[in-house]
C-alpha cells in the first residue's frame, strides 16, 4: 500500500471514529434533551417542578373536572392521603393533603415523583405548592403531613373530565440504602 | 505474517498463507475474514434457528407442553440476538469482505488488521451471551429489545449479555469502518462513487447508519448497566428516571437496524436481477439516491415502534407519516427491480429464484409495515404475532434469501465449482413453500389477537399455529439440506466454473478466475470509459 493512501486510511478511520464516540455521547444527551422535551410539552404527563405564580380566576366555570390522586411507594415508608378523589372547579384554587411516614428507625431523605395521566392534561394541572418540589429529611419514625396546592386551567380542553395524579414516594439513594 | 511485513516493507511480493490453524487466526486477507464471517454467521444461523424450532415445537399446540414458560422467553430472547447480531449482520460483514474489493478493484480491505480483529471479537461475544444458558438463573428473557425494568430482573445473565452486546457492537463499528475506508480510499482508477456497484453503495450507506446507531445502543445497554450495579436510575421511576426513556433511546438504535439488515439486501438484488434479466439495472442513480433516502429517513421514524406508551396526537402523526414516506423510496427500488426484468431475456437459475421471491415476499412485508404504521390501528396489532409476522416477511424472506441468492450468486467465484442447479432449485421450493406456511398464517393469528412472547394461547387459534409450527419444521430442515449444497459444491459440485460465472454478468469480481486467487487486483484493473463491468 502506498503511504498517501495509508495517510488517507488513517484519515478515515480517525473521522469515523470520532462520529461514533459522539455517538455514543448523543446517547446519554437524549437523557436531559428527553427530560427537557418532556418538560416543555407536558409529554410523559410531567407537571412543573417548581412553584407556579397563578392566581385564581374570578368568574371560575361552572363545569367540574375529577381529581383523582393515585399513590405508590419504594422503601420502608407508609405514604397516604385522607381524601383520594375530588371534584374540583378549573380556575379555582385547591388543596390536598398527603402524609408520610419513616418506618425504619434510620433517618432517611425522601423524594416524590409526580405523574399526570392523560397527558395532555399536564401543563394544565399547576401547582403553586408541592412536597414534591424539593427531596425531605425524615428522623427516623417520622411522620409528616404534606401539602400540595394547585389550579387546573381553565384552557383544559373539554374532553378531558377526569385527571389522574400519580405520586411515586422514594427513599433518595444516600448510601443505596433503598 | 506475510501481509504484515508487506505492509511495512512495502512490498509488492506475496507469501502463501500460513497453514493449519494459523492462518485463520493471523490472517490479514479480505477473502479469508469473509469466509469465515461467512461460517460464522452460518453456524449462528443454525443455532439461532434451533431455538426457532424450540419455540415452534412449544406452540405446535395450545397448552404447556415442552418447555417452562421463563425457558419460551429465554429462547424468543436468544433466537432473536442471535439471528439479527449473530447471523444476519456479520453475514452481510463477510459479504463486504469478500465481494466489495473485488468489485471496487483493491487489493484487500483498508484495514486488514481492523478486519481480523472484528472478525474475532464476534465467537468470543457470542461463546458469552450463549454461555449464559447454563446458568442456573438462566439466559436473559426480556426479548432482544431488552426493555426495563423486565431486563433489570434478568439473573446472573445480565452483565453477560450487557457485555456481549458491547463486544457485538464494538465488532460491528469497527467492520463498518473497514467498509468505508475500503470503498472511499481503495477504488481502482476509473472507479467513481457512480460506478459502483449497488452492493458497494448500500454497503457504503449501511456503515454509516452502524457508525450512527450502534454507539447508541452501547450507550442505552451501558446505562442499563449502571442503573443495575452503579445506582443510576435513568430507566428506574422510583429516583426520577423513565423507563420509556429506554424505549426511545433503544429505537433511535433500533429502526435504523433493521435498515442495517436489509439495504445489503437491496444492492444483492440489484446485482442478481441484471445478470440474468441480461440487462443493465433500470435507474441505477435513482437506486442511490433512494438507498440515501431511506437512510436518512430511518432516523425520524423510531418512535413507531412505541405508539401505545402514550404519545401526544402530534408525535403520533408525524411518525405515521415518516413512517409512510418510506414507502416512496422503497416503491421506487422495486419498480426499478421490475423495470429492470421488463423485456429482458430472463432465465431463472438459483440466484435469480432467490431474488425475485425476495421481490414479492419482501413487498409483502413492506405491506404490512405499512398497516403497522397507521397509529389507530397499531394500537390493535401492536404486541401480537401480526408484528411477528410483519418482521419475519422482512427478514427471512427477505434479508436471508437475499444473503441465499447472494450465496449462490458468488459460490462458484468463491470455491471455483458449480453448484448442482438441481439441488439449488430443491433448495429454493423448498424454502419458499414453507417460509411461507411458516409466516403468513401468523398475520392471522395476530389480526385475531394473539399476543407474540407468550408460550400457551387459546385454543381458538389452534390450526394456524400448526401450520405455521409445521412450516418451522420444513423451513429448518431445508436450511440444513442448504449446508448440504454448499458442503457439495465445495467437493467440486457439477464442474469447474467459468471466470464468468454466469452468462449475463457483469462487475469486476467476473474478471478475476474462478476460484478468486488468495490475491487479487495488485494491479488494479484497467476501466475503459464506456466499460461494461461498472454502472455509468
Amino acid at each position: 500500500m502506498s503511504n498517501e493512501r495509508e495517510n488517507q486510511n488513517r484519515r478515515t478511520t480517525i473521522q469515523l471514529l470520532l462520529i461514533a464516540v459522539g455517538a455514543f455521547g448523543f446517547a446519554f444527551a437524549l437523557v436531559p434533551l428527553y427530560d427537557v422535551i418532556c418538560e416543555v410539552t407536558g409529554l410523559n404527563g410531567k407537571t412543573n417542578s417548581a412553584p407556579a405564580a397563578v392566581n385564581e380566576v374570578d368568574d371560575a366555570e361552572e363545569r367540574l373536572v375529577r381529581v383523582e390522586f393515585v399513590l405508590s411507594k419504594q422503601g420502608q415508608w407508609e405514604f397516604g392521603a385522607p381524601v383520594m378523589a375530588m371534584e374540583v372547579q378549573p380556575g379555582k384554587m385547591y388543596g390536598a393533603d398527603f402524609f408520610a411516614t419513616n418506618l425504619t428507625n434510620q433517618p432517611q431523605v425522601a423524594q416524590a415523583i409526580p405523574s399526570v395521566a392523560p397527558s395532555i392534561a399536564a401543563r394544565y394541572f399547576i401547582k403553586t405548592e408541592c412536597f414534591c418540589f424539593d427531596q425531605q429529611m425524615f428522623a427516623a419514625g417520622e411522620r409528616k403531613e404534606m401539602p400540595m396546592r394547585f389550579i387546573v386551567d381553565p384552557d383544559l380542553p373539554a374532553d378531558v373530565e377526569t385527571i389522574t395524579l400519580s405520586y411515586t414516594f422514594y427513599g433518595v439513594r444516600r448510601d443505596a440504602a433503598l | 505474517m506475510s501481509t504484515t511485513a508487506e505492509a511495512i516493507h512495502g512490498h509488492d511480493h506475496h507469501h502463501a498463507p500460513l497453514t493449519g490453524w494459523r492462518r485463520w487466526v493471523f490472517t490479514t486477507n479480505h477473502k479469508d475474514i469473509g469466509t469465515m464471517y461467512l461460517l460464522f454467521s452460518l453456524t449462528m444461523f443454525i443455532i439461532g434457528g434451533a431455538f426457532a424450532m424450540i419455540i415452534r415445537l412449544e406452540l405446535f399446540q395450545p397448552g404447556m407442553q415442552f418447555v417452562q414458560p421463563d425457558f419460551f422467553n429465554q429462547m424468543t430472547t436468544m433466537h432473536a440476538l442471535l439471528m439479527v447480531f449473530g447471523a444476519v449482520m456479520p453475514a452481510w460483514v463477510g459479504f463486504a469482505n469478500w465481494m466489495i474489493p473485488l468489485q471496487i478493484g483493491a487489493p484487500d480491505m483498508a484495514l486488514p488488521r481492523m478486519n481480523n480483529w472484528s472478525f474475532w471479537i464476534l465467537p468470543a461475544a457470542f461463546t458469552v451471551l450463549l454461555s449464559t444458558l447454563f446458568f442456573d438463573s438462566g439466559a436473559p428473557a426480556s426479548g432482544w429489545t431488552m426493555y426495563p425494568p423486565l431486563m433489570l430482573q434478568t439473573g446472573d445473565a445480565f452483565p453477560f449479555a450487557i457485555f456481549a452486546v458491547h463486544m457485538m457492537g464494538i465488532s460491528s463499528i469497527m467492520g463498518a469502518i473497514n467498509v468505508i475506508a475500503t470503498v472511499l480510499n481503495m477504488r481502482a482508477p476509473g472507479m467513481s462513487l457512480l460506478k459502483m456497484p449497488m452492493f458497494a453503495w448500500t454497503w457504503l450507506i449501511t456503515a454509516y447508519l452502524l457508525i450512527a446507531v450502534m454507539p447508541v445502543l452501547a450507550g442505552a445497554v451501558t446505562m442499563l448497566l449502571t442503573d443495575r450495579f452503579f445506582g443510576t436510575t435513568f430507566f428506574t421511576a422510583a429516583g426520577g428516571g423513565d423507563p420509556v426513556l429506554y424505549q426511545h433511546v433503544f429505537w433511535f438504535f433500533g429502526h435504523p437496524e433493521v435498515y442495517i439488515m436489509i439495504l445489503p439486501a437491496f444492492g444483492i438484488v440489484s446485482e442478481v436481477i441484471p445478470t440474468f434479466a441480461r440487462k443493465k439495472l433500470f435507474g441505477y442513480h435513482a437506486m442511490v439516491y433512494a438507498t440515501a433516502a431511506i437512510a436518512f429517513l430511518s432516523f425520524i421514524v423510531w418512535a413507531h415502534h412505541m405508539f401505545t406508551v402514550g404519545m401526544p396526537f402530534s408525535g403520533e402523526v408525524f411518525f405515521m407519516f415518516t413512517t409512510m414516506l418510506i414507502s416512496v423510496p422503497t416503491g421506487v427500488k422495486v419498480f426499478n427491480w421490475i423495470a429492470t426484468m421488463w423485456k429482458g431475456s430472463m432465465t431463472f437459475e438459483t440466484p435469480m429464484l432467490f431474488a425475485l421471491a425476495f421481490v414479492f415476499l419482501f413487498t409483502i412485508g413492506g405491506f404490512s409495515g405499512l398497516m403497522l404504521a397507521i397509529a389507530p390501528a397499531d394500537f390493535q396489532y401492536h404486541d401480537t404475532y401480526f408484528v411477528v409476522a410483519h418482521f419475519h416477511y422482512v427478514l427471512v424472506p427477505g434479508a436471508v434469501f437475499a444473503l441465499m441468492a447472494a450465496t449462490y450468486y458468488w459460490l462458484p467465484k468463491w470455491t471455483g465449482n458449480m453448484y448442482s442447479e438441481k439441488l439449488g432449485r430443491i433448495h429454493f421450493w423448498w424454502s419458499a413453500i414453507s417460509v411461507n406456511l411458516l409466516f403468513f398464517p401468523q398475520h392471522f393469528l395476530g389480526l385475531a389477537g394473539m399476543p407474540r412472547r407468550i408460550p400457551d394461547y387459546s385454543t381458538q387459534f389452534a390450526d394456524f399455529n400448526m401450520w405455521s409450527s409445521i412450516g418451522g419444521f420444513a423451513f429448518g430442515l431445508a436450511q440444513l439440506f442448504f449446508i448440504y449444497v454448499i458442503w457439495h459444491t465445495y467437493r467440486g459440485g457439477v464442474g469447474k466454473a467459468t471466470a464468468q460465472v454466469w452468462e449475463g454478468a457483469h462487475g469486476l469480481e467476473f474478471r478475476v478466475p474462478s476460484p478468486a486467487p488468495h490475491h487479487t487486483w495488485d494491479e488494479p484493473p484497467v476501466i475503459r470509459e464506456d466499460d461494461q463491468d461498472v454502472h455509468s
